[in-house]
């Protein structure tokens, strides 16, 4: 056998292998494809319930006497304020379902409305103030056990003692869907109020609100820092030196260090020795400040050194001195690349959670946070929150708060190619 | 007037004296025997902005700082009380005090006078800093805006003078970087050594003991926390370890391919897709790992412990099955790394000169072989500084094992079960309320010293390698 028999004898067997490889790579990258698509799917399936939240037609009797109002003809704000409302919807239902007498079942049929719906009412009063005393056909809201029955999350076939919702209350709703008195609508309240403790009264705008002002300090402390730290390091500072390497070892590091020691640095640091508010949005920003640094210097340095050496030679040979060739010259054209980087290391930062658990935003914060300095919470923190709950209609209220954070962060980064590509210069 | 309203008020300031420094400049010029400046006028403007501005800056933000500290050492010097009590008991105590002044004096809502005259004494003391910081700020602003008005001349180097402080200023920004590894060392340190005064390290790094809770009475049974942290180690090393089994292939031969094999055209699509991974926050891994995987792992874990009885499989059977999971857990975190190796690997395979390539192909061989006779023995070095980055990211990860590996401090290698990890530790040790000198507080400072020296000794280690590589092709 000469050679050439040789290699044509084996040469099967490795094309078989190559093919094989190739198939591996193919494979690899469909399994990895696969897995993002399930996720996406998953949470995006998971989110679809809270969107919309169940409302019962009731008609409601303001009557004076169940709101503890004192007999008058008009009442004041104030009256109508401290009025009494929690009676009013389970009147209501009473009187719709004159057949049930028996404690509990009259307990269950209470539970038909959601703890906040005298809320609700309240605001209808004090809209319309010539309510009082006359009856109202109105939409009223549920409570999550029958909100997650009408959306079919539990299912009416398992035992009813395996089941949040009782044989009963199953049939109330099948005689209030019969008469059409029970509705589902869009689910403006998850995105109008703050935190509860009842599933269908939660929304995000407290943690939207809390993201957005975390978000601002961020910005504005790690933008022109970062900017002038990479300036210095890129233009300004002597080479050889090692005060100069032991900074970029440090900024190379800090860009892989935990997270979570961050958070332990804004505890110990922030919290402790210089007495920041804890779980405000500033401490938050401050912490996440250092975080995004290493990000948004790594990439603004390789903006200006993408800046041609002849830009900077041409300003220079019309008398500019260096620090008016970086400022009017360098500094401006690399702005797209700067401005990718900084979305890029902004979007990192919203979606944060570990290191603010540390520093406190992790506490229940119901009210909507008004300035930098009052507590609150954050979006991806709010999931993890969520997330911990054990009703089950946070589970879709968790979903639906991860759609919000990954639709911002789509736009983010899409704003971030689109800069890039609309700007790019190939010099 | 608080802090961010004197900053205004200087800022405002700034503004006016870069005008008038400006117009100064500006006047000499247009004079009528037209003096040349020696810098544009705006650098003039600059320069009394810088002059009136910084100094009063500096004085400010560092008053602010010790501001607090000294009012208190004040206060405590001025009281035996105070002055007899030790530290821990002096900041509650100081606490208490501070919310009286916060809440105003006038109501009455503390009923032990003592608590009121050292409130009192307080404001007295806040109302002077106050003053004084208030006076000196406006009175260096001041004195500032007349040095550089009366140092102006039209020969004086105005645009020297503003490039040099600012290049001070760009510096200074550069340093952050050292203050803030500094501060984290600085954090972690002085706990971790208060801590290790109590526990010995031999105890804390190979004991298998690990329950830091802490008796709120003396004579309470199980008063001793355990703080052998031998079990949270061994979790983060085992979540690591699987995720890495997910990731190192699935990462690496993905770039292989994208590298290697696939069209642009291709590569240009799947690339960034595949980069949405790294961009999806961790909660909300923790989230899918936690409600989907999870119970989808815990459920096969039963079917093969059924399986194990029905055949009578000894492995199987004896099969603990825990619906928090390392398993679930470590798959989640090896998808979340894989963009990370995916990247950092096609980066040093798109590195490798093409005339290694080449002179393989001409030699005969086929592509596969050249990749791995060739390019990826030349790639080796950067790929394994990648998996060492990605190493660390792994070990550092906190809410995808916060969220579904659990709490309870196992010692076990059988993946289906519970395990902790360093991070989790850190987070439920530190969240929710705490005495700061607690024990149980301080051991959360010595883990996050681990932690950051581990992490810290494998990053540098991957960027030497990765840097060492890059220059033997550049």
């Amino acid at each position: 056998m000469n050679n050439l028999e040789i290699v044509k004898a084996g040469l099967n067997k490795r094309y078989a292998k190559e093919r094989r490889f190739k198939f591996y790579g193919i494979f690899s990258i469909s399994l990895s494809l696969l897995f993002l698509f399930f996720l996406l799917f998953d949470i995006g399936a998971k989110s679809i319930p809270a969107f919309t939240q169940t409302y019962i037609n009731l008609d409601i009797e303001f009557d004076k006497k169940s709101m503890k109002l004192q007999d008058q003809d008009s009442y004041s704000e104030e009256a109508l304020f401290s009025a009494s409302y929690s009676n009013l919807g389970r009147n209501a239902l009473y009187k719709l379902f004159p057949e049930v007498t028996e404690r509990k079942q009259k307990k269950a049929l209470r539970q038909m409305l959601s703890s906040g719906a005298r809320y609700d009412l309240r605001d209808v009063a004090l809209k319309n103030k010539n309510y009082v005393g006359t009856t109202q056909n109105l939409w009223v809201i549920a409570g999550d056990d029958i909100d997650a029955f009408v959306k079919g999350l539990i299912d009416r076939n398992i035992p009813e003692s395996d089941r949040r919702v009782k044989d009963y209350q199953v049939e109330w709703v099948d005689t209030l869907e019969a008469q059409n008195k029970i509705e589902r609508r869009f689910n403006i309240n998850f995105f109008t109020s703050g935190d509860s403790r009842e599933p269908e009264q939660a929304g995000i705008l407290g943690a939207l609100k809390g993201s957005f002002y975390t978000m601002l300090v961020t910005l504005l402390l790690s933008f022109p820092i970062a900017v002038s730290a990479a300036i210095y390091l890129e233009e300004f500072a002597p080479k050889n030196n090692w005060w100069i390497d032991l900074i970029e070892i440090n900024i190379n590091n800090l860009a892989a260090v935990p997270s979570i020691v961050f958070g332990i640095l804004g505890l110990a640091v922030y919290i402790n020795l210089f007495g920041v508010p804890r779980s405000a949005p500033l401490v938050g920003g401050l912490v996440l400040t250092l975080m995004t640094l290493p990000t948004i210097i790594i990439s603004t340095r390789a903006a200006l050194k993408s800046v041609p050496p002849s830009i900077r030679e041409a300003a220079l040979s019309i008398g500019a001195s260096k620090m008016q060739v970086i400022t009017h010259h360098v500094l401006p054209l690399a702005m797209p690349g700067i401005l990718t980087g900084s979305i890029i290391g902004m979007a990192q930062a919203l979606g944060e959670t570990a290191p603010l658990l540390m520093i406190g935003m992790v506490a229940f914060v119901a009210d909507i946070p008004q300035s930098i300095l009052d507590p609150a919470t954050v979006l991806p923190v709010q999931v993890f929150i969520w997330s911990d709950s054990p009703e089950r209609g946070f589970i879709a209220l968790t979903s639906a708060a991860i759609v919000t954070l990954l639709v911002f962060l789509f736009f983010m980064n899409l704003i971030a190619i689109v800069l890039r590509k609309k700007f790019e210069t190939r010099w | 007037m608080s802090n961010l309203e004197i900053l205004l008020i200087l800022i405002i300031a700034a503004a006016i004296a870069y005008y008038a420094t400006k117009r100064q400049a500006q006047s000499w010029q247009t004079s009528r025997d037209k003096t040349r400046l020696d810098s544009l006028p705006s650098y003039y403007g600059y320069f009394g902005a810088i002059c009136t501005l910084l100094p009063a800056l500096i004085v400010l933000s560092f008053w602010s700082f010790i501001e607090g500290n000294i009012i208190s050492a004040l206060v405590v010097s001025k009281f035996e009380r105070l002055s007899a009590l030790n530290a821990s008991d002096l900041s509650l105590v100081m606490n208490e005090i501070k919310i009286i002044v916060e809440s105003g004096l006038s109501e009455k809502n503390s009923n032990d006078l003592f608590y009121e005259k050292a409130a009192v004494l307080i404001e007295s003391y806040s109302s002077v800093s106050f003053f004084l910081k208030v006076a000196s700020v406006f009175a260096l602003s001041l004195l500032g805006f007349m040095y550089a008005y009366l140092k102006i001349t039209p020969r004086f180097k105005a645009r020297n003078k503003v490039e040099k402080t600012t290049v001070y200023l760009l510096l200074l920004s550069a340093l952050v970087a050292i203050l803030t590894t500094a501060g984290i060392i600085f954090s972690v340190l002085f706990e971790s050594i208060a801590f290790f005064s109590q526990i010995s390290i031999f105890d804390f790094v190979f004991g298998t003991h690990w329950s830091p809770q802490i008796a709120i009475r003396e004579d309470q049974v199980s008063s001793t926390g355990g703080f052998g942290a031998f079990p949270l180690f061994w979790g983060t090393i085992l979540i690591s370890i699987i995720a890495m089994i997910v990731a190192a292939p699935l990462g690496l031969i993905s770039a292989i391919y994208l590298a290697e094999y696939a069209q642009p055209k291709i590569r240009n699509v799947v690339k960034p897709i595949l980069e949405i991974l790294a961009g999806v926050p961790t909660v909300v891994y923790g989230f899918f790992a936690a409600l989907t995987v999870g119970p989808m792992v815990s459920g096969f874990g039963e079917r093969l412990n059924k399986f194990g009885m029905s055949f009578e499989i000894e492995l199987f059977a004896g099969l603990v099955v825990s619906s928090e999971s390392a398993l679930a857990a470590g798959l989640v975190m090896g998808m979340m790394i894989m963009p990370f190796i995916l990247s950092l690997s096609d980066d040093v395979i798109s590195a490798v000169p093409d005339s290694l390539r080449d002179g393989s192909t001409a030699m005969g061989s086929t592509k596969s072989e050249t990749v791995w006779k060739v390019v990826f023995p030349a790639a080796l070095p950067g790929i394994v500084g990648g998996f060492l980055l990605a190493i660390s990211r792994a070990i550092g990860e906190t809410m995808i094992v916060l969220m579904a590996a659990g709490v309870a401090a196992n010692l076990t290698a059988n993946p289906l079960n519970s395990v902790t990890t360093v991070t989790t530790q850190i987070v439920v040790l530190l969240t929710g309320d705490q005495e700061f000198d607690s024990i149980k507080t301080l051991s959360a400072f010595a883990l996050a010293l681990g932690l950051f020296v581990t992490t810290l000794i494998l990053n540098i280690l991957a960027l030497q390698i990765v840097r060492r590589y890059r220059e033997q092709y550049e």
